[in-house]
Protein backbone atom coordinates (compact mmCIF):
# COMPACT_ATOMS: atom_id res chain seq x y z
CA UNK A 1 0.00 0.00 0.00
CA UNK A 2 2.78 2.41 0.83
CA UNK A 3 4.51 1.48 -2.40
CA UNK A 4 1.32 2.17 -4.28
CA UNK A 5 0.88 5.57 -2.69
CA UNK A 6 4.50 6.45 -3.24
CA UNK A 7 4.30 5.55 -6.93
CA UNK A 8 1.00 7.37 -7.27
CA UNK A 9 2.61 10.67 -6.43
CA UNK A 10 5.39 10.43 -9.00
CA UNK A 11 4.65 11.82 -12.42
CA UNK A 12 5.00 8.48 -14.20
CA UNK A 13 3.06 6.58 -11.57
CA UNK A 14 0.20 9.02 -11.65
CA UNK A 15 0.09 8.96 -15.44
CA UNK A 16 0.16 5.16 -15.42
CA UNK A 17 -2.70 4.79 -12.96
CA UNK A 18 -4.73 7.46 -14.69
CA UNK A 19 -4.30 5.85 -18.09
CA UNK A 20 -5.00 2.35 -16.71
CA UNK A 21 -8.15 3.46 -14.94
CA UNK A 22 -9.46 5.30 -18.00
CA UNK A 23 -8.55 2.49 -20.39
CA UNK A 24 -10.29 -0.16 -18.28
CA UNK A 25 -13.41 2.00 -17.88
CA UNK A 26 -13.53 2.76 -21.60
CA UNK A 27 -13.12 -0.84 -22.70
CA UNK A 28 -15.73 -1.85 -20.14
CA UNK A 29 -18.12 0.57 -21.84
CA UNK A 30 -17.15 -0.91 -25.20
CA UNK A 31 -18.20 -4.37 -24.03
CA UNK A 32 -21.27 -3.47 -22.02
CA UNK A 33 -22.91 -0.68 -23.99
CA UNK A 34 -25.94 -1.31 -26.19
CA UNK A 35 -25.30 1.83 -28.18
CA UNK A 36 -23.04 1.53 -31.21
CA UNK A 37 -21.86 5.09 -30.89
CA UNK A 38 -20.82 4.72 -27.25
CA UNK A 39 -19.13 1.38 -27.87
CA UNK A 40 -17.15 2.60 -30.87
CA UNK A 41 -16.17 5.90 -29.32
CA UNK A 42 -14.94 4.31 -26.12
CA UNK A 43 -13.03 1.73 -28.18
CA UNK A 44 -11.33 4.48 -30.17
CA UNK A 45 -10.44 6.57 -27.14
CA UNK A 46 -9.24 3.49 -25.27
CA UNK A 47 -6.90 2.71 -28.16
CA UNK A 48 -5.60 6.27 -28.12
CA UNK A 49 -5.04 6.09 -24.36
CA UNK A 50 -3.07 2.83 -24.70
CA UNK A 51 -0.51 4.77 -26.74
CA UNK A 52 -0.01 6.77 -23.55
CA UNK A 53 1.56 3.69 -21.92
CA UNK A 54 4.13 3.48 -24.70
CA UNK A 55 4.99 7.15 -24.21
CA UNK A 56 5.43 6.58 -20.46
CA UNK A 57 7.80 3.70 -21.21
CA UNK A 58 9.83 5.91 -23.54
CA UNK A 59 8.80 3.93 -26.63
CA UNK A 60 7.71 7.01 -28.57
CA UNK A 61 7.75 5.28 -31.93
CA UNK A 62 5.49 2.42 -30.86
CA UNK A 63 3.18 4.89 -29.14
CA UNK A 64 2.74 6.90 -32.32
CA UNK A 65 2.29 3.75 -34.39
CA UNK A 66 -0.41 2.60 -31.97
CA UNK A 67 -2.09 5.97 -32.39
CA UNK A 68 -1.98 6.05 -36.19
CA UNK A 69 -2.85 2.39 -36.79
CA UNK A 70 -5.78 2.18 -34.40
CA UNK A 71 -7.23 5.57 -35.27
CA UNK A 72 -7.43 4.34 -38.86
CA UNK A 73 -8.65 0.86 -37.97
CA UNK A 74 -11.45 2.04 -35.70
CA UNK A 75 -12.41 4.65 -38.29
CA UNK A 76 -12.97 1.79 -40.76
CA UNK A 77 -15.02 -0.02 -38.09
CA UNK A 78 -17.14 3.12 -37.68
CA UNK A 79 -17.98 3.11 -41.37
CA UNK A 80 -19.33 -0.44 -41.03
CA UNK A 81 -21.29 0.54 -37.93
CA UNK A 82 -22.72 3.43 -39.92
CA UNK A 83 -23.88 1.05 -42.66
CA UNK A 84 -25.40 -1.61 -40.40
CA UNK A 85 -26.91 0.26 -37.44
CA UNK A 86 -28.83 3.36 -36.56
CA UNK A 87 -26.21 5.03 -34.44
CA UNK A 88 -28.60 7.04 -32.30
CA UNK A 89 -30.68 4.09 -31.09
CA UNK A 90 -29.94 1.27 -28.73
CA UNK A 91 -29.48 -2.16 -30.20
CA UNK A 92 -31.25 -5.27 -29.00
CA UNK A 93 -28.48 -7.75 -28.49
CA UNK A 94 -28.97 -11.45 -29.00
CA UNK A 95 -27.63 -12.96 -25.82
CA UNK A 96 -25.65 -16.05 -26.64
CA UNK A 97 -25.69 -18.98 -24.25
CA UNK A 98 -24.27 -18.45 -20.82
CA UNK A 99 -21.73 -21.28 -20.96
CA UNK A 100 -19.69 -19.60 -23.72
CA UNK A 101 -19.76 -16.28 -21.89
CA UNK A 102 -18.70 -18.04 -18.69
CA UNK A 103 -15.78 -19.88 -20.29
CA UNK A 104 -14.54 -16.85 -22.24
CA UNK A 105 -14.91 -14.55 -19.26
CA UNK A 106 -13.16 -17.04 -16.99
CA UNK A 107 -10.29 -17.45 -19.43
CA UNK A 108 -9.85 -13.68 -19.77
CA UNK A 109 -9.89 -13.30 -16.00
CA UNK A 110 -7.27 -16.05 -15.68
CA UNK A 111 -5.12 -14.30 -18.26
CA UNK A 112 -5.47 -11.01 -16.37
CA UNK A 113 -4.36 -12.66 -13.14
CA UNK A 114 -1.36 -14.18 -14.89
CA UNK A 115 -0.48 -10.81 -16.39
CA UNK A 116 -0.73 -9.12 -13.01
CA UNK A 117 1.28 -11.89 -11.39
CA UNK A 118 4.06 -11.69 -13.98
CA UNK A 119 5.79 -8.61 -12.48
CA UNK A 120 6.46 -10.64 -9.32
CA UNK A 121 9.00 -12.48 -11.43
CA UNK A 122 10.05 -9.31 -13.18
CA UNK A 123 13.59 -9.61 -11.85
CA UNK A 124 14.02 -12.78 -13.83
CA UNK A 125 12.76 -11.12 -17.01
CA UNK A 126 15.49 -9.69 -19.18
CA UNK A 127 15.26 -7.67 -22.35
CA UNK A 128 16.80 -9.72 -25.15
CA UNK A 129 17.15 -6.68 -27.35
CA UNK A 130 17.54 -3.71 -25.02
CA UNK A 131 17.26 -0.19 -26.36
CA UNK A 132 20.53 1.42 -27.37
CA UNK A 133 21.49 4.74 -25.90
CA UNK A 134 21.59 7.52 -28.45
CA UNK A 135 19.76 5.50 -31.11
CA UNK A 136 16.19 6.39 -31.90
CA UNK A 137 13.24 4.11 -31.25
CA UNK A 138 12.55 3.69 -34.94
CA UNK A 139 16.09 2.47 -35.64
CA UNK A 140 15.95 -0.06 -32.78
CA UNK A 141 12.64 -1.45 -33.97
CA UNK A 142 13.96 -1.59 -37.52
CA UNK A 143 17.12 -3.47 -36.57
CA UNK A 144 15.22 -6.15 -34.65
CA UNK A 145 12.56 -6.37 -37.34
CA UNK A 146 15.07 -6.98 -40.14
CA UNK A 147 17.34 -9.41 -38.26
CA UNK A 148 15.69 -11.54 -35.60
CA UNK A 149 12.11 -11.21 -36.81
CA UNK A 150 12.69 -11.04 -40.55
CA UNK A 151 10.70 -14.20 -41.39
CA UNK A 152 7.58 -13.32 -39.35
CA UNK A 153 7.76 -9.81 -40.77
CA UNK A 154 7.86 -11.05 -44.34
CA UNK A 155 5.12 -13.62 -43.67
CA UNK A 156 2.93 -10.85 -42.27
CA UNK A 157 3.63 -8.78 -45.38
CA UNK A 158 2.64 -11.74 -47.58
CA UNK A 159 -0.58 -12.26 -45.63
CA UNK A 160 -1.48 -8.60 -46.01
CA UNK A 161 -0.83 -8.87 -49.74
CA UNK A 162 -3.10 -11.92 -50.00
CA UNK A 163 -5.79 -10.10 -48.01
CA UNK A 164 -5.50 -7.06 -50.26
CA UNK A 165 -5.78 -9.10 -53.47
CA UNK A 166 -8.74 -11.01 -52.02
CA UNK A 167 -10.39 -7.73 -51.09
CA UNK A 168 -9.90 -6.32 -54.56
CA UNK A 169 -11.32 -9.47 -56.17
CA UNK A 170 -14.34 -9.53 -53.85
CA UNK A 171 -15.15 -5.87 -54.25
CA UNK A 172 -14.01 -5.27 -57.79
CA UNK A 173 -16.38 -7.37 -59.87
CA UNK A 174 -17.99 -4.41 -61.58
CA UNK A 175 -15.14 -1.98 -61.22
CA UNK A 176 -14.86 -1.28 -64.94
CA UNK A 177 -18.43 -0.01 -65.05
CA UNK A 178 -19.50 3.43 -63.93
CA UNK A 179 -21.73 3.54 -60.86
CA UNK A 180 -24.03 6.14 -62.39
CA UNK A 181 -24.55 4.01 -65.50
CA UNK A 182 -25.41 1.04 -63.33
CA UNK A 183 -27.93 3.15 -61.49
CA UNK A 184 -29.56 4.07 -64.79
CA UNK A 185 -29.88 0.37 -65.60
CA UNK A 186 -31.47 -0.21 -62.21
CA UNK A 187 -33.97 2.54 -62.81
CA UNK A 188 -36.52 -0.01 -64.05
CA UNK A 189 -36.36 -1.91 -60.79
CA UNK A 190 -36.71 1.31 -58.83
CA UNK A 191 -40.04 1.97 -60.50
CA UNK A 192 -41.30 -1.40 -59.28
CA UNK A 193 -40.16 -0.49 -55.78
CA UNK A 194 -41.95 2.85 -55.82
CA UNK A 195 -45.12 1.12 -57.04
CA UNK A 196 -44.86 -1.26 -54.09
CA UNK A 197 -44.45 1.67 -51.77
CA UNK A 198 -47.59 3.29 -53.10
CA UNK A 199 -49.57 0.15 -52.46
CA UNK B 1 20.25 35.72 -33.36
CA UNK B 2 20.10 34.01 -29.98
CA UNK B 3 16.36 33.95 -30.13
CA UNK B 4 16.26 31.83 -33.26
CA UNK B 5 18.88 29.15 -32.70
CA UNK B 6 16.93 26.16 -31.56
CA UNK B 7 19.85 23.80 -31.19
CA UNK B 8 23.02 24.29 -29.25
CA UNK B 9 23.62 26.12 -26.02
CA UNK B 10 20.04 26.24 -24.89
CA UNK B 11 18.85 26.83 -21.35
CA UNK B 12 17.09 23.89 -19.73
CA UNK B 13 13.44 23.46 -20.62
CA UNK B 14 11.39 23.66 -17.44
CA UNK B 15 7.82 22.65 -16.75
CA UNK B 16 6.92 26.31 -16.27
CA UNK B 17 8.34 27.12 -19.70
CA UNK B 18 6.27 24.38 -21.33
CA UNK B 19 3.15 25.52 -19.50
CA UNK B 20 3.67 29.11 -20.64
CA UNK B 21 4.22 27.82 -24.17
CA UNK B 22 1.01 25.80 -24.06
CA UNK B 23 -0.99 28.82 -22.89
CA UNK B 24 0.65 30.98 -25.58
CA UNK B 25 -0.25 28.47 -28.30
CA UNK B 26 -3.83 28.18 -27.06
CA UNK B 27 -4.35 31.92 -26.78
CA UNK B 28 -2.58 33.08 -29.92
CA UNK B 29 -3.69 30.30 -32.27
CA UNK B 30 -7.31 30.67 -31.15
CA UNK B 31 -7.07 34.40 -31.85
CA UNK B 32 -5.40 33.75 -35.20
CA UNK B 33 -8.18 31.29 -36.03
CA UNK B 34 -10.68 34.08 -35.45
CA UNK B 35 -8.63 36.51 -37.49
CA UNK B 36 -8.23 33.81 -40.14
CA UNK B 37 -11.95 33.84 -40.84
CA UNK B 38 -11.73 37.58 -41.49
CA UNK B 39 -8.67 37.16 -43.71
CA UNK B 40 -10.35 34.36 -45.60
CA UNK B 41 -13.45 36.45 -46.31
CA UNK B 42 -11.38 39.45 -47.39
CA UNK B 43 -9.01 37.48 -49.63
CA UNK B 44 -11.86 35.55 -51.22
CA UNK B 45 -13.78 38.78 -51.73
CA UNK B 46 -10.91 40.54 -53.49
CA UNK B 47 -10.29 37.51 -55.70
CA UNK B 48 -13.95 37.49 -56.67
CA UNK B 49 -14.10 41.29 -57.18
CA UNK B 50 -16.20 41.91 -54.08
CA UNK B 51 -15.47 43.92 -50.95
CA UNK B 52 -16.06 41.39 -48.21
CA UNK B 53 -16.89 42.55 -44.68
CA UNK B 54 -16.83 46.38 -44.53
CA UNK B 55 -19.49 47.54 -42.09
CA UNK B 56 -18.13 46.70 -38.63
CA UNK B 57 -15.11 48.85 -37.82
CA UNK B 58 -12.48 50.15 -40.28
CA UNK B 59 -12.19 47.79 -43.26
CA UNK B 60 -14.54 45.48 -41.38
CA UNK B 61 -11.78 44.62 -38.95
CA UNK B 62 -14.13 44.42 -35.96
CA UNK B 63 -16.14 41.78 -37.79
CA UNK B 64 -14.19 39.23 -35.74
CA UNK B 65 -15.50 40.73 -32.50
CA UNK B 66 -19.03 40.79 -33.88
CA UNK B 67 -18.74 37.14 -34.97
CA UNK B 68 -17.33 36.20 -31.59
CA UNK B 69 -20.19 37.86 -29.72
CA UNK B 70 -22.65 36.12 -32.00
CA UNK B 71 -21.04 32.71 -31.50
CA UNK B 72 -20.89 33.04 -27.72
CA UNK B 73 -24.43 34.33 -27.22
CA UNK B 74 -26.24 32.13 -29.72
CA UNK B 75 -28.67 29.60 -28.29
CA UNK B 76 -27.04 26.22 -27.82
CA UNK B 77 -29.32 23.63 -29.36
CA UNK B 78 -28.99 19.87 -29.02
CA UNK B 79 -31.42 18.12 -31.39
CA UNK B 80 -34.14 16.02 -29.80
CA UNK B 81 -33.14 12.57 -31.05
CA UNK B 82 -29.44 13.18 -31.06
CA UNK B 83 -27.05 11.30 -28.82
CA UNK B 84 -26.40 14.34 -26.68
CA UNK B 85 -23.19 13.19 -24.96
CA UNK B 86 -21.37 12.34 -28.21
CA UNK B 87 -22.92 15.40 -29.84
CA UNK B 88 -21.31 17.59 -27.19
CA UNK B 89 -17.97 15.76 -27.15
CA UNK B 90 -17.38 15.86 -30.93
CA UNK B 91 -16.44 19.57 -31.33
CA UNK B 92 -14.12 19.30 -28.33
CA UNK B 93 -12.29 16.43 -30.06
CA UNK B 94 -11.67 18.54 -33.15
CA UNK B 95 -10.39 21.54 -31.23
CA UNK B 96 -8.38 19.56 -28.67
CA UNK B 97 -6.57 17.31 -31.15
CA UNK B 98 -5.75 20.30 -33.33
CA UNK B 99 -4.00 21.97 -30.40
CA UNK B 100 -2.33 18.75 -29.23
CA UNK B 101 -0.90 18.41 -32.73
CA UNK B 102 0.45 21.96 -32.42
CA UNK B 103 2.39 20.81 -29.34
CA UNK B 104 4.68 18.79 -31.58
CA UNK B 105 5.65 21.46 -34.12
CA UNK B 106 7.78 24.58 -33.67
CA UNK B 107 5.46 27.56 -33.16
CA UNK B 108 7.04 31.01 -32.71
CA UNK B 109 10.75 31.36 -31.82
CA UNK B 110 11.96 30.34 -28.39
CA UNK B 111 12.78 33.12 -25.94
CA UNK B 112 13.67 33.78 -22.33
CA UNK B 113 11.32 35.91 -20.27
CA UNK B 114 13.30 38.99 -19.13
CA UNK B 115 14.47 39.04 -15.50
CA UNK B 116 12.44 42.10 -14.50
CA UNK B 117 9.14 40.26 -14.93
CA UNK B 118 7.94 39.14 -11.49
CA UNK B 119 7.61 35.41 -10.69
CA UNK B 120 8.28 34.14 -14.20
CA UNK B 121 11.42 36.18 -14.96
CA UNK B 122 14.23 34.13 -16.48
CA UNK B 123 12.00 31.25 -17.54
CA UNK B 124 13.02 29.77 -20.88
CA UNK B 125 10.07 29.22 -23.22
CA UNK B 126 10.91 26.58 -25.86
CA UNK B 127 9.87 26.78 -29.49
CA UNK B 128 8.36 23.28 -29.48
CA UNK B 129 6.10 22.63 -26.49
CA UNK B 130 6.77 18.90 -26.45
CA UNK B 131 9.86 17.83 -28.37
CA UNK B 132 9.17 14.14 -28.93
CA UNK B 133 11.76 12.55 -31.17
CA UNK B 134 9.06 11.14 -33.45
CA UNK B 135 7.56 14.60 -33.88
CA UNK B 136 6.41 14.30 -37.46
CA UNK B 137 4.51 11.03 -36.90
CA UNK B 138 2.98 12.39 -33.70
CA UNK B 139 1.60 15.43 -35.50
CA UNK B 140 0.22 13.34 -38.35
CA UNK B 141 -1.33 10.84 -35.94
CA UNK B 142 -2.93 13.53 -33.82
CA UNK B 143 -4.37 15.30 -36.85
CA UNK B 144 -5.77 11.96 -38.00
CA UNK B 145 -7.42 11.52 -34.60
CA UNK B 146 -8.95 14.95 -35.15
CA UNK B 147 -11.19 13.57 -37.88
CA UNK B 148 -13.14 11.75 -35.16
CA UNK B 149 -14.70 15.13 -34.47
CA UNK B 150 -16.64 15.42 -37.74
CA UNK B 151 -17.28 11.65 -37.79
CA UNK B 152 -18.87 11.56 -34.33
CA UNK B 153 -20.68 14.84 -34.89
CA UNK B 154 -22.26 13.51 -38.05
CA UNK B 155 -23.28 10.19 -36.53
CA UNK B 156 -24.63 11.61 -33.27
CA UNK B 157 -26.99 14.25 -34.63
CA UNK B 158 -29.77 12.08 -36.11
CA UNK B 159 -29.78 14.03 -39.34
CA UNK B 160 -29.32 12.56 -42.79
CA UNK B 161 -26.98 15.33 -43.90
CA UNK B 162 -24.94 14.67 -40.80
CA UNK B 163 -24.73 10.96 -41.59
CA UNK B 164 -23.62 11.74 -45.15
CA UNK B 165 -21.03 14.13 -43.75
CA UNK B 166 -19.78 11.43 -41.38
CA UNK B 167 -19.57 8.88 -44.17
CA UNK B 168 -17.61 11.35 -46.26
CA UNK B 169 -15.28 11.94 -43.33
CA UNK B 170 -14.46 8.24 -43.24
CA UNK B 171 -13.93 8.20 -47.02
CA UNK B 172 -11.71 11.25 -46.90
CA UNK B 173 -9.64 9.90 -44.03
CA UNK B 174 -9.10 6.52 -45.67
CA UNK B 175 -8.11 8.27 -48.91
CA UNK B 176 -5.61 10.91 -47.88
CA UNK B 177 -3.92 9.15 -44.97
CA UNK B 178 -1.92 6.80 -47.20
CA UNK B 179 -0.75 9.66 -49.41
CA UNK B 180 0.35 11.80 -46.45
CA UNK B 181 2.37 8.97 -44.97
CA UNK B 182 4.02 7.88 -48.21
CA UNK B 183 4.79 11.42 -49.37
CA UNK B 184 6.51 12.20 -46.06
CA UNK B 185 8.40 8.90 -46.17
CA UNK B 186 10.80 10.05 -48.90
CA UNK B 187 12.11 13.13 -46.99
CA UNK B 188 12.20 11.03 -43.80
CA UNK B 189 14.45 8.58 -45.62
CA UNK B 190 16.75 11.42 -46.69
CA UNK B 191 17.01 12.81 -43.16
CA UNK B 192 17.03 9.44 -41.39
CA UNK B 193 15.07 10.81 -38.47
CA UNK B 194 11.49 11.57 -37.46
CA UNK B 195 12.36 14.65 -35.44
CA UNK B 196 11.31 18.00 -36.89
CA UNK B 197 14.48 19.58 -35.46
CA UNK B 198 16.59 17.14 -37.49
CA UNK B 199 14.61 18.13 -40.58
CA UNK B 200 15.42 21.74 -39.89
CA UNK B 201 19.11 20.99 -39.35
CA UNK B 202 19.33 18.96 -42.56
CA UNK B 203 18.23 22.06 -44.52
CA UNK B 204 20.46 24.56 -42.78
CA UNK B 205 22.72 24.90 -45.84
CA UNK B 206 20.71 27.74 -47.33
CA UNK B 207 18.22 28.05 -50.17
CA UNK B 208 19.62 25.19 -52.28
CA UNK B 209 19.47 22.67 -49.45
CA UNK B 210 15.69 22.89 -49.15
CA UNK B 211 14.06 19.51 -49.66
CA UNK B 212 11.62 20.94 -52.17
CA UNK B 213 14.43 20.77 -54.77
CA UNK B 214 15.25 17.16 -53.98
CA UNK B 215 11.67 16.05 -53.41
CA UNK B 216 9.37 18.19 -55.57
CA UNK B 217 6.99 15.27 -56.14
CA UNK B 218 6.69 14.54 -52.42
CA UNK B 219 6.07 18.25 -51.78
CA UNK B 220 3.16 18.42 -54.21
CA UNK B 221 1.70 15.16 -52.91
CA UNK B 222 1.98 16.35 -49.32
CA UNK B 223 0.27 19.64 -50.18
CA UNK B 224 -2.62 17.86 -51.89
CA UNK B 225 -3.00 15.45 -48.96
CA UNK B 226 -2.73 18.39 -46.59
CA UNK B 227 -5.65 20.12 -48.29
CA UNK B 228 -7.66 16.94 -47.83
CA UNK B 229 -6.55 16.69 -44.22
CA UNK B 230 -7.75 20.18 -43.37
CA UNK B 231 -10.99 19.94 -45.42
CA UNK B 232 -9.93 22.84 -47.60
CA UNK B 233 -11.80 23.56 -50.75
CA UNK B 234 -10.91 21.18 -53.49
CA UNK B 235 -11.69 18.48 -50.94
CA UNK B 236 -14.25 20.09 -48.64
CA UNK B 237 -16.66 17.19 -49.09
CA UNK B 238 -17.56 17.06 -45.44
CA UNK B 239 -19.55 20.25 -45.37
CA UNK B 240 -20.12 21.30 -48.92
CA UNK B 241 -23.22 23.47 -48.71
CA UNK B 242 -24.47 22.87 -52.22
CA UNK B 243 -24.64 19.12 -51.70
CA UNK B 244 -25.08 18.24 -48.05
CA UNK B 245 -26.27 21.52 -46.42
CA UNK B 246 -23.43 21.69 -43.94
CA UNK B 247 -22.58 18.01 -43.65
CA UNK B 248 -21.44 17.06 -40.19
CA UNK B 249 -22.00 20.60 -38.87
CA UNK B 250 -25.66 20.87 -39.94
CA UNK B 251 -27.18 20.72 -36.46
CA UNK B 252 -24.47 22.70 -34.71
CA UNK B 253 -24.76 26.30 -33.62
CA UNK B 254 -23.00 28.77 -31.40
CA UNK B 255 -19.72 27.94 -29.79
CA UNK B 256 -19.87 24.21 -30.54
CA UNK B 257 -19.84 25.10 -34.23
CA UNK B 258 -17.16 27.65 -33.48
CA UNK B 259 -14.92 24.95 -32.02
CA UNK B 260 -15.01 23.05 -35.31
CA UNK B 261 -13.83 26.22 -36.98
CA UNK B 262 -11.05 26.88 -34.50
CA UNK B 263 -9.91 23.29 -34.97
CA UNK B 264 -9.95 23.64 -38.75
CA UNK B 265 -7.90 26.84 -38.71
CA UNK B 266 -5.45 25.42 -36.17
CA UNK B 267 -5.04 22.41 -38.46
CA UNK B 268 -4.37 24.71 -41.42
CA UNK B 269 -1.60 26.36 -39.41
CA UNK B 270 -0.17 22.97 -38.37
CA UNK B 271 -0.07 21.73 -41.96
CA UNK B 272 1.54 25.02 -43.05
CA UNK B 273 4.23 24.66 -40.38
CA UNK B 274 4.82 21.02 -41.33
CA UNK B 275 5.17 21.87 -45.01
CA UNK B 276 7.51 24.76 -44.18
CA UNK B 277 9.74 22.72 -41.86
CA UNK B 278 9.85 19.55 -43.95
CA UNK B 279 10.18 21.01 -47.43
CA UNK B 280 10.96 24.73 -47.30
CA UNK B 281 13.93 24.98 -44.97
CA UNK B 282 12.07 25.46 -41.70
CA UNK B 283 13.22 28.22 -39.38
CA UNK B 284 16.75 28.57 -40.70
CA UNK B 285 18.01 32.09 -41.31
CA UNK B 286 17.66 33.17 -44.92
CA UNK B 287 20.33 35.68 -45.86
CA UNK B 288 19.76 38.68 -43.61
CA UNK B 289 16.21 37.62 -42.67
CA UNK B 290 15.97 36.01 -39.24
CA UNK B 291 14.72 32.45 -39.06
CA UNK B 292 11.59 33.18 -37.07
CA UNK B 293 10.50 35.78 -39.62
CA UNK B 294 11.18 33.27 -42.39
CA UNK B 295 8.94 30.60 -40.86
CA UNK B 296 6.18 33.14 -40.26
CA UNK B 297 6.45 34.20 -43.91
CA UNK B 298 6.32 30.59 -45.07
CA UNK B 299 3.34 29.77 -42.88
CA UNK B 300 1.59 32.92 -44.08
CA UNK B 301 2.30 31.90 -47.66
CA UNK B 302 0.78 28.44 -47.19
CA UNK B 303 -2.20 29.94 -45.40
CA UNK B 304 -2.69 32.33 -48.32
CA UNK B 305 -2.26 29.45 -50.77
CA UNK B 306 -5.15 27.62 -49.12
CA UNK B 307 -7.41 30.66 -49.54
CA UNK B 308 -6.16 31.17 -53.08
CA UNK B 309 -6.94 27.59 -54.05
CA UNK B 310 -10.39 27.95 -52.50
CA UNK B 311 -11.08 30.96 -54.69
CA UNK B 312 -9.64 29.37 -57.82
CA UNK B 313 -10.87 25.78 -57.92
CA UNK B 314 -14.23 24.05 -57.68
CA UNK B 315 -14.43 21.15 -55.28
CA UNK B 316 -14.35 17.49 -56.26
CA UNK B 317 -16.83 14.68 -55.73
CA UNK B 318 -16.13 11.99 -53.11
CA UNK B 319 -15.53 9.33 -55.78
CA UNK B 320 -13.15 11.69 -57.57
CA UNK B 321 -11.22 12.17 -54.33
CA UNK B 322 -10.92 8.41 -53.86
CA UNK B 323 -9.92 7.98 -57.50
CA UNK B 324 -7.32 10.72 -57.15
CA UNK B 325 -5.84 9.44 -53.91
CA UNK B 326 -5.78 5.71 -54.56
CA UNK B 327 -5.26 5.48 -58.31
CA UNK B 328 -3.08 8.52 -59.00
CA UNK B 329 -1.37 9.92 -55.92
CA UNK B 330 -0.61 6.68 -54.10
CA UNK B 331 1.22 5.01 -57.04
CA UNK B 332 3.17 8.22 -57.64
CA UNK B 333 4.10 8.36 -53.95
CA UNK B 334 5.23 4.71 -53.97
CA UNK B 335 7.32 5.28 -57.11
CA UNK B 336 8.80 8.38 -55.48
CA UNK B 337 9.80 6.41 -52.39
CA UNK B 338 11.34 3.60 -54.47
CA UNK B 339 13.27 6.04 -56.68
CA UNK B 340 14.50 7.92 -53.59
CA UNK B 341 15.66 4.63 -52.09
CA UNK B 342 17.51 3.62 -55.28
CA UNK B 343 19.19 7.03 -55.56
CA UNK B 344 20.26 6.87 -51.92
CA UNK B 345 21.72 3.38 -52.30
CA UNK B 346 23.61 4.04 -55.55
Amino acid sequence: MENFLASLFTFQGFAFYLFSFLTIILFWITVMSNNVLYAMTSLASGMVLISGFFFILGADFLGVVQLIVYVGAVMALYSFAMMFFDATREIKEKNTNGAVVFVLGGLSALMLVLMFAAPIHSESIQALYPMHEGVGNAQDVGIVLFTKYLVPFEVAALMLLVAMIAGIILAGKKMDKSLTEMMDEDAGEDEILTQKDEK
Amino acid sequence: METTTLIGQLPEVTAAGVAIKAILILAIISAIAGFGTYLERKVLAFMQRRLGPTHVGPYGLLQIAADGIKLFTKEDIVPQHANSLIFKVAPVITAATAFIALAGVPVFPDFTIPEFVPVLGGTFVPSIASDVNVGILFVIGMMAAGLYGPLLAGMAQANKWGIIGAARTAIQFLSYEVVTGLSLLAPIMLVGSLSLIDFNEAQSGGFTSWFIWQQPVAFVLFLIAGFAETNRTPFDLLEHEAEVISGYATEYSGMRWGMFFIGEYANMITISILAAVVFLGGYNDFGFIAGWIMILLKVAFFFFLMLWVRAAWPHVRPDQLMWLCWKVLMPIAVINVVVTGIVMMV
